[in-house]
């Protein structure tokens, strides 16, 4: 059940977030939305586990991508953000699971919502739909505290400006670009109205990020209208202790 | 095992000698929780104790705050191994709210708003080992921490010290809780390193 | 983070699941022994910060399951819901 995967590379995404590429020999593919399950033990033989989703796209043969947040407090993301280095083995479990993916398959209209880290699983997917040619239309608002915590900004605006059916909106929610046309404020009914696709395009939405995020923002989606039944949901969160 | 993480090694510091096996020292105060918070107002608070059908004493907010106080220092230790030494609370020992109770049982079911469960026998909640604790480290105990009122019983795992209690079964036979139903010692003697049922 | 909060849902489950269900649990569905609410696994509002977790129903916070994992020993009671249904065609 569990594979080892050797540091192939690291990168730094801002001042608290990496991004981890493993080599993972026997690795059967994973589709985008999907996570693994890191393991971590220590010589005395205690053990960690955290989830983290896959950032990279789906038919990468045996290479995995994740992306992590330093979290102050947590136990393993400062490991894994400041001390891993490049030739160290991990273990990880994965792909895992079977909901909260998207396809290559699916030619529908399709609206990413990403708060914060959320990003990560939308991004494979962006990435999957890319590798496979797909022009299936993308919408994508990703709501961030700053223009320093984007994730894979540059590949964003690469995509994004060569792909006309991939547009990207962001919100920041405390400090803005100056000049920005909107102050810094949370996602709301407006927003979403304003930056996701219209109602009659019927579009398959993806809302990931941490829980107050995600039921703020489907509310929102419902409320204008979409049906549930469109809207799939991964919430973020520590698994550690909350302190 | 067959990796290690090369340089990992939790959350633990060195180990301390005055900690129960197994448990590291922390200096947070972790929340876990099984469920959602209960927002209980104090007007709606009651707490009681019951053998079978039979109320055997009741008391609201009010009732209770006129009972007498103590304030305690206690060290707690969680099962899922991380221990917080030297809290400050200030509660009503159950020897006081048992004053008055005549009953042959032997256990005690404990029960919270929400849905959890806890079991022990009568005698832990006795002889100055556990409180109805309403204050800690000075202050009105937070939702998040059990408030308006918890069990204490610092003795045991700290899952026995029940959230958001809101009373007490007596029972003739030991009733697994919430945990204990699910694998968790049916004790829980953080001394002898009681986790799981079938631990000695 | 408000305590109001405290949950993740049933994407993060799965990989602890996945040690005993051979089909992927998310897209699983499941009803509410309590108010018969449908949805599926990934929807189920999950409390891992605890001795084992806990999935809950969204609608009405009934435990739809429970699990604890004691030594290598998995405890997994389901009593919380009616049915669990998985799909074997696409599994």
């Amino acid at each position: 059940m569990w594979r080892v995967g050797t540091v192939i590379a690291l990168h730094d995404e801002t001042a608290t977030a990496r991004t981890i590429s493993l080599e993972v020999p026997d690795w059967p593919g994973h589709v985008a939305g999907q996570h693994v399950d890191l393991r971590l033990t220590a010589s005395d033989g205690y053990s960690a586990v955290r989830s983290y989703s896959i950032a990279s796209a789906q038919n990468s043969e045996h290479r995995v991508e994740i992306t992590v947040e330093r979290l102050p407090s947590g136990e393993v993301s400062p490991y894994l953000t400041q001390q891993v280095a490049v030739g160290d083995r991990l273990e990880l479990r994965g792909p895992i699971g079977g909901w909260f993916v998207w396809r290559s398959q699916q030619d529908e209209a399709v609206q990413l919502i990403a708060g914060g880290s959320g990003i990560v699983p939308l991004m494979a997917m962006i990435r999957s739909r890319a590798s496979a040619g797909s022009t299936a239309p993308f919408r994508l608002l990703y709501s961030v505290r700053e223009p320093t915590a984007v994730f894979y900004r540059d590949e964003l605006r690469m995509l994004s400006d060569k792909d006309q059916s991939l547009r990207v909106t962001y919100a920041f929610t405390r400090t803005a670009p100056k000049d920005w046309p909107r102050p810094p404020s949370r996602v709301d009914a407006a927003l979403i109205t304003e930056a996701t696709w219209p109602l009659n395009l019927s579009p398959s939405c993806y809302v990931c990020g941490p829980t107050p995020f995600v039921e703020s923002v489907t509310n929102f989606l419902t409320a204008s209208g979409n049906n549930r039944d469109k809207i799939r949901t991964e919430r973020f969160g520590p698994t550690g202790e909350r302190k | 095992m067959d990796i290690v993480s090369r340089g990992f090694s939790g959350r633990r510091g060195p180990a301390d000698a005055k900690l129960p096996p197994g448990q590291y020292l922390t200096t947070d105060f972790p929340v876990l929780s099984a469920g959602p918070t209960p927002h209980v107002p104090l007007d709606k608070w009651e707490f009681t104790i019951n053998e079978g059908l039979d109320v055997l004493r009741r008391w609201d907010w009010k009732s209770f705050r006129e009972l007498p106080t103590e304030t305690f220092t206690a060290d707690l230790h969680c099962v899922t191994r991380w221990s917080k030494l030297g809290t400050y609370w200030e509660g009503v020992s159950l020897d006081t709210m048992f004053a008055d109770v005549k009953t042959d049982a032997s256990y005690a079911l404990v029960h919270s708003y929400g849905d959890y469960t806890t079991n022990l026998p009568l005698e832990d909640l006795m002889d100055k080992r556990a409180w109805i604790a309403f204050r800690f480290d000075d202050d009105d105990l937070a939702p998040e921490h059990g408030g308006p009122a918890r069990l204490l019983v610092p003795h045991l795992y700290l899952w026995k010290s029940a959230k958001w209690v809101r009373g007490i079964t007596l029972t003739d036979e030991d009733e697994p809780g919430f945990w204990e139903s699910l694998g968790y010692h049916i004790y829980g003697d953080p001394w002898r390193e009681q986790r799981y049922s079938g631990d000695e | 983070m408000s305590s109001q909060f405290s949950y993740l849902d049933g994407n993060a489950a799965a990989g602890e699941l996945s040690k005993i269900f051979a089909i992927d649990v998310t897209g699983a569905e499941s009803q509410c022994a309590n108010c018969g609410a449908k949805m599926r696994f990934a929807e189920t509002h999950l409390y891992v910060q605890a001795p084992g977790f806990v999935a809950r129903c969204p609608v009405c916070q009934y435990i739809l399951l429970r699990l604890a994992n004691v030594r290598g020993r998995i405890f997994i009671d389901m009593r919380g819901m009616t049915y669990f249904s998985f799909d074997t065609d696409h599994a």
